[in-house]
């Protein structure tokens, strides 16, 4: 091991490197050129495994010393502030865990299951370019930078480094990504719950199960964290199980048999109960088994993965590659990297970079391990999503992920439809996967969970227990994406509702006061009305929801990605150290053609399907001839239709119009760091170890 | 060969040990908990005069922390 991260310059070392380049470049040649033969899920995973070293050995390390110029006698905060709290100087590996465990979440999963839609080649050259040059680079230089400024917030640096204006517009950047987030994670939750009994119960299951958890951790064995998961997982297999039975049962079935605008409903509910309640009582809990799950769900299905090497289904390259799919619309560029977002650059890290984990990192030179090591590791959670959307029969990818307004509401014409996409399939085999996984049927199940889920059981079932397990799977599957985007909602309304409050406080004093009930409701509340509205215009929207809500959230996700890489180029011009900003400049460049393309396009593309005023401009039209057009019912669902559309066409301008008034404040600074003969870098003063870091 | 079996056994347990401890440690600050022990030892040898919390009280303190509204901590999204 010391070899692949060391610096050693041996022969050896050579050789070595120079197989695992030899190897990767093998497995890519293969994944990337055969046409007609299914490929084998194996190259793909020797391809990103490899490059992922390389990258991490050449890559990160050249940013590390060089172009950072990471200096391991500094003292971190962790040794600096030591408290044996928020301080802490943690060893590298429990910190990468922590670090990877706060970054992983539903993005990756979801995100490349959509990009699917145009073959698994495109998204996965991205996922695995997109991590190198652009993700991991991100990550690891806003640790970098947090780490030399106290484990300051990416809001607060942006204040400091460039200025109060730039640092309110990151701020409403970073408010209106965390109602998206919500709205479109929650939207995930609500589609794949959507007429599924077992689902349903078993997601509803998790709250009882988290309060059980909650007062068992509270007042009968306190901390014990160990005994309460164990507990609660327990619970939960046998809630998983039970809800076979459930689904079986017509009368216990009916109750669990919800539409959309109801769970949506209820989502809502639970997400304004859980930020108002005692943290130890419902989130907590749920926080805990989410996160073991997240993580033994996630190794488990590396290790199926590996051992069970399936077969890829899906062409290398859909037709789809022209932006007339039914999954998402929009073209290659620039909607492919919008949709794939998370899995190789997530603008989301840059809050969490600079949130705990700078406050723990016991040495700067354990920077590119974590930083840029955890997410390359998310980007291999990516690259897995997309093999398991990939060992589908396409027709079936298509038939799940293709609104009812697209392929209808019966196995028949689904059947046909997709069959005339070139994808053949036969009601049957719908049926079929509809009756493996335990679901009544499995059309039009988009949002990404379903597909994943049914991926997943594909590969674990015929690892462990074969079809006869593979409902409870398919089951487990989608408990484990409900229960941990279910925590980010809840997680997430409380952080909403303390930005609203440092918003709406800087006109009203008193509401920042967040001790107080009052308030505490009040902002709350505001946090799900806010992406509750989202929510609820996604699950009626009749052409699935994801279609809209999700390239919105990956704009957003991008920009605020974008947002991040310019404060690094700042930072590294103000630093002096702009011989090497291009590290920072060419995925920041990329965001920013990236977002602003596509907020423009959603805004004025004359595509109703993409642009949102020509939707609205069709609604319109036809509202005003009396017309009633598909997917509306109704004159009023019309006027609704358009009033959204209006609503998302602000939202996509705004995503633009930040990121491009973040590119302008970015060039003033640069301009006069320029001007400027010293280094001007607001980082803490330079503190040496006197004894050195305790650095491995 | 009894000998040399019971001490390969006993290196076993001694990695086992090892393995579970910082599995446990690592599983905890996943979840917001830093390691215990690492308090104690800091309060001890930098703040003897200071009081300082049981493992109850320190589980507590953490987990209010972890969810505080005000510090704006984001996890898990993508």
């Amino acid at each position: 091991m010391s070899a692949l991260v060391g610096n050693g310059n041996g022969i050896q070392t050579k050789l070595l490197w120079g197989a695992i380049a030899a190897l990767g470049a093998v497995s890519l040649g293969i994944v990337a050129l055969s046409r007609g033969e299914p490929v084998n899920a194996a190259w793909l995973v020797i391809a990103a495994v490899c490059i992922y070293f390389i990258a991490y050995r050449y890559y990160a390390l050249f940013i590390a010393n060089k172009v950072l110029g990471i200096n391991p006698a500094r003292l971190t905060p962790a040794i600096r502030h030591n408290d044996g709290l928020d301080y802490v100087p943690t060893n590298r590996y429990v910190l990468f865990g922590h670090h990877f465990a706060a970054i992983a979440g539903a993005g990756p999963l979801v995100g490349p299951v959509l990009a699917a839609q145009m073959g698994y080649l495109p998204g996965t050259l991205w996922i695995l370019a997109g991590v190198v040059v652009a993700g991991a680079v991100q990550d690891m230089t806003v640790l970098f930078l947090s780490t030399r400024r106290d484990g300051h917030s990416l809001g607060d640096m942006v204040r400091a480094e460039m200025g109060p204006v730039a640092g309110t517009i990151a701020g409403i950047g970073i408010l209106l990504i965390c109602i998206i987030i919500l709205a479109v994670l929650a939207l995930v939750v609500v589609q794949a719950l959507v007429g599924s009994p077992w689902g349903t119960f078993t997601v509803f299951c998790t709250l009882p199960i988290a309060l059980i958890m909650g007062v068992y951790g509270r007042f009968i064995r306190r901390g014990r964290v160990g005994e309460m998961s164990l507990i609660g997982f327990v619970l939960l297999l046998a809630a998983l199980i039970y809800g076979q039975t459930v689904s079986q049962t017509p009368e216990l079935a009916a109750y669990f048999n919800l539409s959309g605008p109801t769970l949506a409903l209820i989502i809502i509910g639970y997400g304004f109960v859980a930020s108002v309640l005692p943290v130890w009582l419902l989130l907590a809990p749920r926080d805990y088994l989410s996160t073991f799950m997240k993580i033994g769900v996630i190794t488990l299905l590396a290790i199926a993965i590996i051992i069970v090497r399936p077969d890829l289904q899906m062409p290398a390259v859909t037709k789809f590659i022209d932006g007339t799919g039914p999954v998402w619309a929009g073209s290659l560029f620039p909607f492919l990297f919008i949709t794939i977002a998370c899995g190789s650059v997530s603008g989301w890290h840059s809050l969490i970079a600079s949130g705990t984990t700078p406050k723990m990192i016991e040495s700067e030179s354990q920077i590119p391990f974590i930083g840029y090591g955890a997410m390359l590791m998310e980007s291999f959670v990516a690259i897995m999503a997309m093999i398991s959307a990939s060992v589908l029969h396409p027709g079936v990818y298509f038939a799940m992920n293709s609104a009812a307004g697209i392929i209808g509401t019966t196995a028949v014409q689904a059947a046909q439809t997709v069959s005339n996409m070139g994808f053949v399939v036969t009601p049957d085999q719908l049926t079929q996967v509809a009756h493996d996984v335990g679901e009544i049927s499995i059309l039009s199940r988009t949002g990404g969970a379903p597909t994943l889920a049914v991926g997943m059981s594909q590969i674990l079932s015929s690892l462990f227990g074969g079809q006869a397990l593979a409902g409870i799977w398919y089951h487990f599957a989608i408990l484990f994406e409900a229960l941990f985007i279910l925590t980010t909602v809840d997680a997430g309304t409380r952080v909403c509702r303390f930005m609203i409050q440092d918003l709406v406080g800087n006109a009203i004093p008193a509401f920042k006061e967040t001790k107080s009930w009052a308030n505490n409701l009040i902002g709350s509340a505001l946090a799900c009305v806010l992406w509750g509205y989202f929510l609820y215009q996604g699950v009626i929207d009749p052409l699935g929801g994801i279609w809209t809500m999700w390239p919105l959230f990956g704009t957003s996700n991008q920009m605020l990605a974008a947002i991040a890489l310019v404060l690094c180029t700042v930072v590294l011009f103000k630093m002096k150290h702009e011989r090497f900003a291009w590290v920072t400049v060419v995925p920041a460049t990329w965001l920013v053609v990236c977002t602003v393309t596509a907020g423009v396009e959603k805004v004025f593309h004359p595509n109703p399907a993409i642009g949102f005023l020509a939707h609205a401009a069709r609604m319109s039209n036809a509202i005003a001839a009396g017309q009633v057009l598909a997917p509306a019912h109704s004159l009023s669902e019309m006027s609704r239709l358009v009033f959204n559309d209006y609503v998302d066409a602000t939202l996509a301008a705004l995503f633009a119009a930040v990121v491009v008034s973040m590119v302008v404040y970015g060039f003033l600074d640069i301009r006069k760091a320029l001007g400027t003969p010293k280094a001007t870098a607001m980082e803490v003063e330079f503190a040496g170890a006197a004894v050195g870091g305790r650095n491995a | 060969m009894p000998d040399l079996l019971s001490i390969k056994f006993a290196e076993w347990k001694e990695h086992g040990k090892t393995v579970k401890t910082w599995s446990v440690r690592a599983a905890r600050l996943m979840i917001g908990v830093p390691d215990y022990d690492t308090y104690v030892q800091h309060r001890r040898t930098n703040h003897p005069e200071l009081p300082i919390m049981t493992y109850e009280e320190f589980f507590v303190e953490r987990q209010e922390a972890r969810y505080a509204v005000g510090k704006g901590r984001f996890r898990g999204c993508c």
